[in-house]
């Protein structure tokens, strides 16, 4: 499977979707105007991933910020994650916010009510 | 020459820290929020209040990207010029983050009816709303997922509010205004 790695910029996250060493990872902001556009190659992949998973996948959202533009498309990438999930895969969403980000928090428990799998809510410093 | 002297003393009485007049597009909509953010280190403000006034400010800058370009394409092809303004002020209980753009006056009764109904819900409320949208929604051509206004009035904690004023026959001028508050909110139903 090819590796996506992306930098972050001043309006799109860090982006590591790596198989081989089983890392999952979209951090930092997330602002960009045409999310559809930027997210578009991550959901690809993610449906190449979905045919020949790893034993499990940790998907692990560090978000700053993001955008409403990008809260529909993080959910997309929770959809097809939920699908894999459906078909018996060890799964599991790690979502951090930092302690004093009420509405991060607040994210992540309401994206855990909008998918069927593992949330793990992560405080980090 | 008084004219300088006007504006600024407006901007003074209004406690406006930031005012941009013109083009709205995701590369200068960059250079302001990066000035409000800098803005908002230098005087040592609040995480919670910086993230919360980012956020809102993103959400209305975005929808006049998205939204003018609309009108500006139906302008310009008679010939007239309607840019948009957007402007941050902060008081000392808190910020205002306002915008006003041109937009044809038959999309305002749409748009009142959309605020009126943000406005009506409490705290649940506009959870469930927006639940319903990022669901069912879906993203528009321009990118748009459909939830700037409602995310817009979540993170304030606030009522959003508006005004339309008549340009002429074909065209309004939508205001929108939404405050942030630095006083610990209590819980709110």
């Amino acid at each position: 499977m090819n590796v996506i790695r992306l930098e972050s910029s001043e309006d799109t996250p860090k982006i590591i979707l790596d198989a081989a060493n089983n890392l999952f990872e979209i951090s930092g902001r997330s602002i960009p105007e045409d999310s559809a556009a930027f997210y578009k190659p991550i959901l690809e992949w993610i449906d190449s991933y979905a045919t020949k998973p790893n034993a499990k996948t940790n998907f692990v959202f560090n978000l700053e910020y993001f955008n409403t533009s990008s809260s529909k498309l993080i959910l997309d990438i929770l959809t097809k994650l939920e699908a894999l999930h459906q078909r018996n895969h060890d799964m599991l969403i790690t979502w951090c916010y930092r302690e004093d980000d009420e509405d991060m928090q607040d994210a992540g428990e309401e994206y855990s009510e909008l998918v069927q799998i593992p949330f793990e809510l992560r405080v980090i410093s | 020459m008084k004219y300088i002297y006007e504006l600024h003393k407006i901007m003074l009485s209004k406690k406006l820290i930031l005012v941009y007049e013109g083009e709205f597009t995701q590369e200068n909509t960059k250079v302001v929020l990066s000035m409000a953010e800098n803005n908002m280190e230098k005087i040592g403000e609040e995480n919670n209040i910086k993230r919360k006034v980012f956020n809102v400010m993103v959400e209305c800058l975005q929808n006049i990207c998205k939204h003018a370009d609309e009108y500006k394409k139906v302008v310009t092809e008679e010939v007239e010029d309607h840019p948009a303004i957007f402007m941050i002020g902060k008081g000392d209980d808190g910020y205002v983050v306002a915008s006003g753009n041109a937009m044809l006056s038959d999309k305002v009764e749409a748009l009142k009816d959309k605020l009126h109904h943000i406005n009506s819900l409490d705290k649940e409320g506009l959870k469930i709303f927006y639940k319903e949208i990022i669901t069912k929604g879906s993203m528009n051509e321009r990118g748009g997922a459909g939830l700037g206004l409602i995310d817009m009035a979540r993170k304030s904690g606030q009522k959003l509010e508006f005004d339309f004023e008549k340009i002429d026959t074909k065209y309004s001028f939508f205001s929108l205004q939404t405050k942030i508050s630095n006083i610990p909110q209590t819980t709110q139903n």
